[in-house]
């Protein structure tokens, strides 16, 4: 009898262990299909949920139930927990490392996995440069057109680069899932995919100031053909504005 | 009993040199930096209440009220409620000593902590207050009008306090425990104590040459981080976290360390995995701490590999701080809980916890901050670990001594009102944070009419904070009522195996013991179970 409660453990303690290969082999590929990174994130977003609330539900039921039960009837009453031997003290330990590592794996892997989407550029994107400032943000869609509302083509990813004039600024795009600092002296990026025409903000999420929180702007996504007619209208605009410039 | 204190005397506290007053002294100061920096919570509460002008005519002073409530938080009430009230009064006497190894250095840390104090409070009427948040970004840092030096001077006062501390406290403990005593027969917040003193230790000179080279860069026109001139703006950011993050283990560990204490005592039970929790749990997180500060950079362009690497670290803490979690559980089981109102704030710190820690998972995952980084999900996040867990732990070992400091109890019916109205309070104040958060609710805004669908959630959380702020204003009258007036204790009223119950009076006179204090090899503090 023993020696089947040993095996018994020394079974469950390999199969414990045995876990974090499974979760990591086993995470399933979100690179697979043909989602916008904003939806896979989502996705994962959800796996994610449902893994807090399963480890929140057990530990916190686990709680309750032990401070409601072990509630002492008199006060002079002491605990009964016997000491843990060598092999237990070791199991308790082992075992539920290898559950928390294994869950770690399998969340490392998920969110390796999206985090490589997110920083390879498709080939067929478009680049805009956008520019932090004190306390607005600006476009620059190359040909002297500069603008302070992001207009971008639907269904074409967009790769913005960026970089602040000032103080450190945050490219928060909520409706994209997307963010990232902008700073002097280096040029980050991020990139994301408009795949239906709305009107959205971008807004500041690095604290820079007074005007932090009045720091967004306007970004739409617009059927292709309008916004390539709204950049050749932008483009003849600039390029008259030169001459002006220049003739003036 | 010549030497015994009588009667008040206010040179004697000033100059004193006694571990325990000097442990009263941190306390009044680190709840004076609560009230004052809670204050200022209710009022960014009242601002965020809609959006456009509420309470504060302006983003300056908004942004001031942001600054100060952060910094005084965990600088001045977080950490030295922790390192310089709790250690100093209670760890000499978990390990049988009578003071600390070096009392003149420990009076001269508290005059430290008061003179950062009272830097930090002059900093609120000067012109142009400081407005740089308690992470003092640069180059916003160099460029404000705001007086940075006041941080700067600020931040230099408390390390230099926290790392006199540190070394006073890690030789207490290494050398003056009582003869018998062993390392495995610590209390957990002797333990827990001695892992956050040796992170101070380790990481403070980093956040010192951080701030010092900000004061260079404003003031002395150096450029370590201004670009145009060959420096780098995210040097700063690097060092400061390579302090701040571990800095959030000097506040989670010992708040864990009372919990352990309290729970054992209350429950009359043995620590669950005793060795485990120490070596694995305590050790591991000293062991991961310096190697996760990325995942606070995880969106402010650091190159990829420390991104995804730095996830993998950060995910790892689960595993230490896990087990700490099975012992605390496990301290539970088979227990004889009596529950005083220690142990109710110490039965909601288990489900604070709980929160605080999953909800911290993905934002160790890089990909996820894409979108929850800087957002109220990221404030309610570590207001969970930090002011719900860490601040209730607190308020749980105050109740728990506070028969040991002034020998009567603060228990009764407006102390379980008080704790109701708190954790209440504060659940109502920080879910709906989490909820606007990732729907992409910015941090640190002074107005949010981009955002206008998120009034509602910001009206319940400004309620919440109304509930927590009568709750602490209730606790506050309970405990300076109960200092004074309160039901004179007996001398162990919990029953404890520990040293500060078991051989000291109530309070403990100079020198602690009146009998020298030796113990024998199978002593625990939490020799309960026979």
């Amino acid at each position: 009898m023993r020696l089947l409660k040993k095996l018994g453990l020394a079974v469950l303690l390999m199969g414990a262990l045995a876990l974090p290969v499974w979760a990591y082999e086993g995470a399933p590929g979100l690179a697979t299909g043909d989602l916008t990174p904003a939806r896979r994130w989502d996705i994962l977003w959800d796996h994610v949920l449902v893994d807090l609330w399963v480890i929140g539900v057990i530990f916190g039921l686990a709680a309750l139930y032990m401070l409601i039960k072990y509630k002492a009837k008199n006060p002079t009453d002491v605990g009964t927990a016997t000491k843990l031997n060598k092999a237990q003290a070791v199991a308790w330990a082992l075992i539920p490392v290898a559950v928390f590592v294994a869950d770690d794996f399998y969340l490392a892997a998920q969110g390796w996995t999206l985090w490589g989407i997110y920083r390879r550029v498709p080939e067929n994107a478009l680049e805009i440069k956008a520019i932090g400032h004190q306390w607005y943000w600006e476009f620059d869609y190359g040909n002297g057109v500069v603008t302070q509302e992001l207009k971008v083509p639907q269904g074409r990813p967009i790769v913005l680069r960026m970089h602040s004039e000032d103080v450190v600024h945050d490219f928060s795009l909520p409706k994209f899932r997307v963010k990232e600092d902008v700073m002097p002296g280096r040029i980050t990026y991020v990139w994301f995919m408009p795949d239906t025409v709305m009107d959205t903000i971008v807004t500041c999420t690095m604290y820079c100031g007074v005007a932090h929180s009045q720091m967004y702007g306007k970004v739409s996504v617009v059927p292709p053909e309008q916004y390539t007619s709204w950049l050749e209208s932008a483009v003849k605009a600039a390029a008259d504005q030169q001459t002006t410039k220049v003739k003036g | 009993m010549s030497d015994a204190h009588h009667g008040f005397n206010l040179r004697e506290w000033i100059f004193t040199t006694d571990h325990k007053r000097i442990g009263i002294l941190y306390l009044i100061g680190a709840l004076s930096a609560f009230a004052i920096a809670g204050t200022f919570a209710i009022m960014i509460r009242m601002q965020q209440y809609g959006p456009g002008m509420q309470v504060f005519d302006s983003g300056s002073g908004y942004n001031t009220a942001l600054y100060f409530h952060g910094a005084a938080m965990i600088l001045v009430f977080l950490i030295p409620a922790l390192t310089g009230f709790f250690a100093n009064y209670f760890l000499p006497l978990m390990i049988g000593a009578k003071d600390v190894a070096f009392p003149r250095i420990n009076a001269f840390s508290v005059w430290l902590f008061y003179a950062a104090i009272i830097l930090a409070l002059v900093s609120l009427v000067i012109p142009d207050p400081p407005d740089v948040m308690w992470t003092g970004y640069p180059p916003y840092s160099v460029t404000t009008e705001g007086n940075t030096a006041f941080y700067v001077f600020t931040v230099h006062l408390l390390g230099f306090s926290s790392i006199l501390g540190a070394i006073n406290f890690l030789v207490t403990v290494i050398y003056m425990r009582a003869p018998g005593m062993g390392w495995n027969q610590l209390n957990m917040f002797v333990w827990t104590i001695l892992a956050a003193f040796i992170l101070q230790l380790i990481f403070i000179p980093v956040l010192a040459s951080a701030v010092t080279m900000l004061l260079f860069d404003k003031y002395l026109g150096t450029h370590f981080f201004d670009p145009a001139m060959g420096g780098d703006v995210l040097l700063y950011q690097n060092l400061f976290w390579f302090y701040s993050h571990p800095a959030v283990y000097v506040i989670l560990l010992p708040a864990i360390g009372i919990l352990f204490d309290v729970i054992a005592t209350m429950g009359k039970n043995r620590i669950f995995n005793y060795k485990v929790c120490v070596y694995a749990g305590i050790g591991g997180v000293l062991a991961l701490a310096g190697e996760v500060w990325i995942h606070h950079l995880y969106v402010a362009g650091v190159p990829d590999w420390i991104r995804v690497g730095m996830m993998i670290t950060t995910l790892l803490i689960s595993v230490p701080i896990g087990l700490m979690l099975m012992s605390l559980w496990g301290t539970l089981y088979k227990a004889s809980i009596t529950f005083n109102v220690a142990m109710h704030y110490a039965s909601a710190c288990l489900f604070l916890l709980l929160i605080g820690g999953l909800t911290g998972i993905p934002l160790a995952m890089t990909v996820m901050t894409a979108n929850l980084g800087q957002t109220s999900f990221v404030h309610a996040h570590f207001h969970f670990v930090m002011a719900l867990f860490s601040t209730f732990a607190i308020i749980s070992g105050i109740y728990y001594w506070f028969p040991k400091m002034t020998g009567r109890l603060a228990e009764g019916k407006l102390a379980v009102v008080a704790f109701w109205f708190n954790i209440i309070g504060v659940n109502i104040t920080f879910w709906p944070l989490f909820i606007i958060g990732v729907q992409g609710m910015p941090r640190r805004y002074f107005s949010y009419e981009q955002f206008p669908q998120f009034a509602p959630y910001h009206h319940v959380a400004t309620y919440g904070s109304f509930l927590v702020a009568l709750g602490m204003v209730l606790t506050l009258i309970n405990w300076i009522k109960s200092a004074f007036w309160g039901v004179k204790s007996e001398a162990n009223p919990w029953h404890s195996k520990s040293l500060e119950w078991t051989h000291t009076p109530n309070p403990p006179g100079p020198g602690n013991f009146p009998h020298d204090v030796t113990v024998s090899a199978d002593w625990t503090p939490y020799d309960y179970v026979k």
